[in-house]
């Protein structure tokens, strides 16, 4: 099995957003960075522990700039083996996607993971525009991923439940909650971490073909109004006449 | 040129954000001059085909196929891209939910047009053809231009609601051939979710926390989505020690919704719960502790014991209920 796991750089959950330079730019400087959740404990360790039964590789691959290595390096920690780091700003999605799978197409892996989205911009498309750009197979919103000989057996979300189904290698798959239970580096892993191959690629030629052109943060909400446990009654009214939500 | 809507049904009828996505690209038509025009299962009847015609098409395209009953992202890709050039479209539009996070990406890539994956309103073309959409789990907007000639909008559920007319559409069976290998799954098992309304298309949803203490309280917060006709959610512990099940589980690392109303009960508002559910019209908490973070993201609050309020709530939302019938 020879996988490789996308993973993207993204704000702790708890971040404060701000914007500046008119709404433009993220204030990313007092941000903690971590590896989007759903990359690291559902795509990467299910990789881990795939690679744990069946043998192979699991290469974790990143489109970003220089600091992005921590985020690459706490993934060798965790457990992969190896690291891509294409150089270059990750402008959109298509662009990211275009030199993942620029970089994958002659490589040979199986399984292309990746996270069900990135929890700054929500996107959910990274996967299927790999698969798409490469011409294989893709599932979204797994939920359970099984390999067997050039078969995988995931069950996935769907409309209105759930599905099971088979599909053959080599493919995406977008991972979610229920993948695989979260790992926590050791020190052997940290140590090891160090010295694990890491390789920087320069970006291939490509192009963005969407842009952020402003930010804007929620209104505030104006305050809450607070009613009596008393006065049930009230909320209801309140629900009907002025929210008009029922 | 033409704006192409994918629609998707479910038991012979077009499901809610079908219909919601039929009547946002019908006004993109407008804003474009152009024609509106949907892409439907030809396996579903003449009246429902021709319905989308109430919420803008002024035609149904369809195309029929055994394995298209199932989701398969390769082979939905491949029609809705073949059925884009038969009709010109410029833009594409797919409801942002399950289904279309699995396609629409795909799309995109294979027609090499721009993708705002989740859009909230319409594109201001005074300046490009730019829309909002939601970032960082709900607690930022950005505006995306797309740049592309072609462009694919998924459209997040719940962000427009559908006005019908009495309008009818044409329908006109379209001719496009799925060769076989562009069916790429086979379905084992289908598993339907208990709840009768889908989470993500609910417009009101009753949610309980840890503060319910055990599974067997849960009677209470059935009785009141079954009375408002509400989804049920919960927090991310009470799924995780499975008093309710995962795909109840709305937040950060689970579902994420923006119905008119959602009902906390019992959950405290960790920012990783509000990321799920901060983009609702309407929130109402209900908790004992006044302190609790939530009622900082609400609209209406009770400080109370849910054991006591939500029976005496059920009570007077039946009593709403029965007067307003
Ligand atoms: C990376 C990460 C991701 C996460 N993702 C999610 C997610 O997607 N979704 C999610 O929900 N959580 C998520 N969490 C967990 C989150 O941080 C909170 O721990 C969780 O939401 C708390 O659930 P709760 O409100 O049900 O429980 P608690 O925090 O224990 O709150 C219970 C509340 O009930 C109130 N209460 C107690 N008794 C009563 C009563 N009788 N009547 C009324 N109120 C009462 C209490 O005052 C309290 O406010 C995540 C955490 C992390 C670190
Ligand atoms: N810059 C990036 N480099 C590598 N992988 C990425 C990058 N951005 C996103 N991904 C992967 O694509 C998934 C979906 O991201 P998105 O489509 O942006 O929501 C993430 O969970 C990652 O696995």
């Amino acid at each position: 099995m020879k996988i490789l796991v996308c993973i993207s750089k993204a704000p702790d959950t708890t971040t404060k957003i701000g914007f500046t330079n008119n709404n433009t730019e993220f204030i990313g400087d007092k941000v903690t960075w971590i590896i989007n959740p759903y990359d690291e404990w559902y795509a990467l360790v299910r990789a881990l522990e795939l690679k744990e039964t069946l043998g192979g590789s699991v290469t974790v691959i990143n489109v970003g700039l220089v600091d992005n290595e921590a985020i690459l390096r706490k993934a060798f920690a965790i457990g992969a083996d190896d690291g891509v780091r294409i150089d270059a700003n990750p402008t959109d999605a298509y662009f990211v996607a275009n030199q993942i799978a620029e970089y994958a197409k002659d490589k040979g892996f199986d399984l292309i993971l990746t996270g069900k989205e990135t929890i700054d911009y929500n996107g959910s498309q990274i996967g299927g525009m790999i698969a798409a750009l490469n011409d294989v197979n893709y599932v979204s919103l797994a939920t359970k991923l099984d390999v067997a000989g050039t078969e995988a057996t995931v069950e996935c979300e769907m409309e209105g439940g759930s599905e099971i189904v088979t599909l053959q290698l080599p493919a995406v798959i977008s991972c979610q909650k229920g993948m695989a239970e979260a790992r926590i580096p050791n020190m052997k892993g940290i140590m090891a971490a160090r010295t694990k191959p890491l390789q920087v690629i320069v970006a291939a030629a490509s192009e963005s073909l969407t842009e952020i052109v402003k930010y804007e943060l929620p209104a505030e909400k104006t305050g809450c109004k607070m009613i009596s446990p008393d006065n049930v009654d009230e909320l209801v009214r309140l629900l009907h006449e002025e929210a008009k939500v029922i | 040129m033409s704006v192409l809507i994918f629609a998707e049904s479910n038991n012979g009828k077009f499901k809610k954000s079908t219909l919601e996505a039929v009547y946002y690209g019908s006004k993109i038509a407008a804003q474009l001059n152009t024609e509106c025009i949907t892409l439907a299962d030809g396996s579903l009847d003449a009246a429902e085909l021709s319905s989308l015609g109430k919420f803008g098409a002024a035609k149904v395209v369809t195309v029929k196929h055994d394995n298209l009953q199932h989701l398969d992202a390769k082979a939905y890709t491949y029609v809705i891209a073949e059925t884009s050039k038969k009709v010109n479209a410029s833009v594409i539009v797919l409801s942002y939910n399950v289904t279309g996070k699995a396609v629409a990406a795909n799309v995109a890539a294979k027609l090499k047009a721009g993708l705002v994956a989740g859009a909230i309103s319409l594109p201001d073309t005074t300046n490009g053809f730019v829309i909002k959409k939601s970032v960082f789990s709900g607690k930022a907007f950005a505006y995306f231009n797309i740049k592309t000639a072609t462009k694919v909008i998924g459209l997040t559920p719940n962000s427009f609601q559908a006005i019908a007319t009495d309008a009818t559409a044409i329908v006109e069976a379209l001719d496009v051939n799925v060769p076989a290998d562009q069916f790429s799954v086979i379905v084992k098992e289908t598993i339907k979710s208990s709840g009768t309304i889908s989470l993500t298309e609910a417009e009101l949803v009753v949610s309980a926390g840890r503060g319910l203490k055990g599974p067997e309280n849960w009677g209470m917060i059935e009785e009141m989505a079954t009375i408002l006709g509400a989804a049920t959610a919960c927090s991310r512990p009470v799924a995780d020690i499975h008093w309710r099940p995962h795909g109840e589980h709305v937040g950060q690392t689970g579902i994420t919704i923006r119905p008119n109303l959602y009902i906390a009960i019992g959950i405290s508002g960790a920012i990783q719960h509000l990321a799920g559910v901060n983009q609702s019209k309407t929130i109402v908490v209900i908790n004992t502790d006044k302190e609790a973070p939530f009622f900082k993201a609400a609209d209406y609050g009770i400080v109370g014991d849910a054991f006591e309020v939500v029976p005496k709530l059920n009570e007077a939302l039946k009593k709403y209920k029965a007067a307003s019938h």
